[in-house]
């Protein structure tokens, strides 16, 4: 079954390599440029992934997660946060709202999609 | 790698807009006028272009942006104050990280010292006592870790580029390391019901590990309780696996990665002393175990898969309490702009149909009028409409083009920085009007001249600060870059405070360039329009600043290319203001039509300024060929545009025909002599130089409601031709 992938992240630079690599793998992408688009998105739909960055204007990664955790319908979604802040503090703290993984930013496209089948049902 | 190409693109779109960002925030932190939201953005423009440029392996943009990131952070956290010094090495610091972006795209080298130095300087900031440690000698081969760890001291969110977590996730993975034989491996795990809370799934680990290798899974259920006590968010189950694998134990482990803190497990590599021995009873002890806590579990509750329970739970939740709205979602989205990118290509499509539009509603129009309908029969009435109507998207289309001239101004901001340091003289840049909007086309051709002219007010307009201390002015020189929109032009100002232009200098100049007779009585209009003059500059020697050879009639000429007009005021000891008056596009002409030995032409309207019918008494003969008219007081050439333009050998009586008086970008007047003048019609610019070739005195060509085929007169071409072509003038005589 295709899968269909939310990714949030304000630069487009990014959104552009995430949709060309999701899509090369055969699955769907749904996309959002923040936090509150993301949660607007995902009032029409039920991604079976979400990939989001941390880093963002109006609503950040870290406030997206919580949302989503938050959310009846969206809290069994698996997150990956997609991040260049690889060590300490933020990771810990994307877990403990609720991230479910994460992925170093600049990414390699097989193991983005390697990790999103990972978590994904 | 077409989507990449493609992609890379993008990125250096997005970099151009995230640098205009960057230099707005710091500009308006300069000013004092920020809050913690513009301090964010700023960072946030330095984070992306670091996240976009890791992504291409841009190593010493990378490099550069990491470190100027980690000195902003600190801004953002309050723990170094952003005071006027640091703004000033941070605009800096932007305009080199903006050469870096160019560098990149566009190939070509840096200087490495300037971008070595800056980058000490940024460093010291996040940590004073690292200073000269730190690599900022930075050859260009210093491995991107080390300067990223250097730039790390005191700074929580260290950044690693290129770290991958992922090797050897999967088994027959290429990159994993491979073990020389299979190993055995024993694991237990047993997920806490955060595991679950995270949407990490048991069964996902399992899938894993079972990806690596042969495993023989065993679950217990002993934990789980009977169904009315046992949590429908709980975990209760726990697996022991066997895995036999050709990867290490790093491989295994990695399994684990993102929910190590959500459960508790273990990975214990079976030593194979004697594989023989240690095979058999292993298995059969996981079988007995497996059956064994079957049995328990069976005799306690059925075992519910968790993802069942977790279904259960989240319908129940669902209707306990409906989804709250996303917190602000929908204001937000009102506020949130909505543009779409599109191809220039098909913009300019659309223009050009438009045009044709344009043109085919004039022709139908005319036909009509022409068939002798009545002007308030229903035909002619719904023809009036959709003239208003093609208007009206003409405009509208014609809007798509216009970009607000804010991103050229701000880049002036950066040549009056570098100029002001080059010239040792203090200089503020005021902008208004930032927000008026021409066409693509006129903002791009803008860069250069008005670069030429920001650098020209300083360097050749302001005094030093010493001189203007002397003369009772604020230290600190000043240049005002406006723009405003006046009766639909845009008009672009650049005016210093200066000295103003030195008269006296400028006609012994141009009288030492032999451009003036010696004895020639100039106004000081004149004499300031000398410098327009090709090849005229004032300065004593070429500077370095200004330009080599690039004076201020490449400004004018490439001001008229785009059909403005430029002019100059100054005021002695109050300076000297450049005005430019540029069309808003360059699709569209309003002209007036005329008729030339039979020909139909335009001439464009903003070159005219009056019609008149000469009299007798006002034409008089000048030399041999060359006559004048007298106007106001004032003789002004009289140029026969069908004799000029080759479309009649003799020239025709000025009495037969209507004189239009024009004027040239150099202010000079001429009047221009056609046979008649048919009426004034806005007209849709069609290249000549595309589609057929550049001709002597055209300067367009257009279609005109009749589909007659119209060329627009190069006015300055035809003066010109006339009054400083010599060779033309003289080709001209010998041939006549």
């Amino acid at each position: 079954m295709t899968k269909l992938v939310l990714t949030v992240d304000d630069s487009r630079t990014i959104r552009e390599m995430l949709r060309a690599t999701l899509v090369e793998a055969g699955m769907e992408v749904l996309q959002a440029e923040d936090g509150v688009q993301g949660l607007e998105v995902l009032e029409g739909a039920v991604p079976d992934v979400i990939v989001t960055d941390i880093n963002m204007p109006r609503m950040d990664g870290f406030g997206f997660i919580e949302a989503v955790r938050d959310s009846a319908r969206h809290r069994a979604i698996p997150i990956l946060v997609l991040t260049t802040e690889s060590v300490g503090d933020k990771k810990d703290r994307a877990r403990r709202l609720g991230a479910t993984g994460w992925i170093v930013k600049p990414f390699d496209p097989a193991k983005l999609v390697n990790a999103i089948h990972r978590v994904a049902a | 790698m077409d989507s990449m190409a493609a992609i890379r693109q993008t990125f250096f779109q997005e970099c151009e807009e995230q640098l205009a960002e960057l230099e707005t925030g710091l500009l308006s932190i300069e000013s004092g006028d920020s809050d913690h939201d513009t301090v964010n953005a700023v960072f946030r423009a330095v984070h992306s272009i670091k996240g976009g440029a890791g992504a291409f392996g841009l190593d010493e943009l990378v490099r550069f942006a990491h470190t100027f990131e980690t000195a902003l952070d600190l801004v953002r956290s309050g723990r170094i104050e952003a005071d006027a010094a640091l703004v000033r090495l941070m605009l800096r610091s932007s305009d080199t990280l903006a050469d870096l972006v160019r560098v990149s795209r566009d190939g070509g080298a840096m200087d490495d010292q300037r971008v070595a130095h800056l980058h000490d300087e940024l460093t010291r900031i996040a940590d004073p006592d690292a200073a000269t440690a730190a690599p900022a000698v930075s050859a260009p081969e210093a491995s991107v870790d080390q300067t990223a760890n250097a730039g790390e001291a005191g700074d929580d969110d260290g950044f690693v580029p290129l770290q991958v977590s992922f090797d050897g996730l999967l088994g027959g993975d290429a990159d994993a390391e491979p073990v020389a034989a299979d190993s055995i491996f024993r694991i237990w795990f047993r997920p806490k019901p955060e595991l679950y809370a995270k949407a990490n799934d048991a069964a996902k680990i399992l899938r894993e590990i079972c990806s690596l290798g042969e495993a023989d899974i065993a679950c217990d259920v002993s934990a789980v309780p009977v169904l009315a006590e046992l949590d429908p968010e709980g975990a209760y189950l726990s697996w022991t696996i066997r895995l036999v694998t050709g990867l290490g134990e790093d491989a295994v482990r990695e399994v684990f990665e993102f929910v190590e803190f959500d459960c508790e497990f273990t990975v214990e590599q079976e030593m194979p002393a004697d594989p023989v021995f240690d095979f058999e009873p292993e298995p059969v002890a996981a079988v007995l175990d497996q059956a064994a806590s079957l049995a328990e579990g069976e005799a306690e509750a059925p075992a519910i898969p968790q993802k069942v329970m977790d279904r259960i739970a989240e319908v129940a939740v669902k209707d306990a309490a409906p989804a709250k709205p996303a917190a602000g979602g929908q204001s937000a989205q009102a506020q949130a702009s909505q543009t779409i990118r599109v191809d220039l290509d098909r913009v300019d499509r659309l223009i050009d149909l438009v045009g044709e539009l344009v043109i085919n509603q004039s022709m139908l129009t005319q036909r009509v009028t022409e068939a002798g309908i009545a002007r308030l029969s229903e035909v002619a009435v719904g023809l009036d409409d959709l003239e208003q109507l093609t208007r009206e998207i003409q405009d509208s289309v014609m809007a798509i083009r216009a970009q607000p001239v804010r991103p050229i101004f701000q880049r002036m901001s950066r040549v009056v920085r570098e100029v002001a340091e080059m010239t040792g003289k203090s200089v503020r840049l005021v902008t208004e009007g930032e927000a008026c909007e021409v066409d693509k086309t006129v903002i791009e051709r803008l860069a250069d001249p008005l670069t030429h002219m920001i650098r020209n007010a300083i360097d050749h307009g302001l005094e030093t600060p010493e001189e203007r201390v002397e003369t009772g002015k604020p230290e600190q020189g000043s240049v005002r870059l406006t723009a405003a929109h006046r009766s639909g032009r845009v008009v672009i100002e650049v005016a210093d405070d200066g000295a103003g232009i030195n008269r006296q200098r400028v006609l012994e100049k141009a009288v030492a360039n032999g451009l003036v007779d010696p004895n020639a009585q100039l106004s000081d209009g004149e004499i300031d329009d000398l410098i327009f003059h090709p090849g005229f500059s004032t300065a004593g020697s070429v500077s370095d600043v200004s330009g080599r050879g690039v004076g201020m009639d490449v400004v004018k000429s490439s001001i008229q290319a785009l059909g403005g007009r430029i002019s100059i005021a100054s005021q002695p000891g109050a300076g000297s203001t450049f005005t430019m008056s540029l069309p808003l596009t360059l699709a569209v002409l309003d002209g007036m039509v005329v008729n030339v030995a039979g020909q139909t032409l335009v001439v464009p309207l903003t070159a005219i300024v009056e019609t008149l019918q000469p009299k007798e008494a006002d034409v008089h003969g000048l030399g041999e060929t060359s006559r004048v008219v007298s106007m106001r007081g004032a003789f002004l050439p009289l140029i026969d545009v069908g004799h000029e333009l080759g479309y009649r050998e003799a020239e025709t009586d000025p009495l037969d025909g209507v004189a239009i008086m024009v004027e040239t970008e150099n202010r000079a007047q001429s009047v221009l002599l056609v046979d008649s003048i048919v009426g004034q019609q806005q007209v849709v610019i069609k290249s000549l130089e595309a589609n057929y070739g550049h001709v002597f005195g055209v300067a367009a060509a257009t279609i005109l409601g009749d589909g007659q085929v119209a060329v627009i007169v190069d006015v300055d071409a035809v003066v010109a031709g006339r009054r400083a072509e010599p060779d033309l003038a003289n080709r001209k005589r010998t041939a006549a």
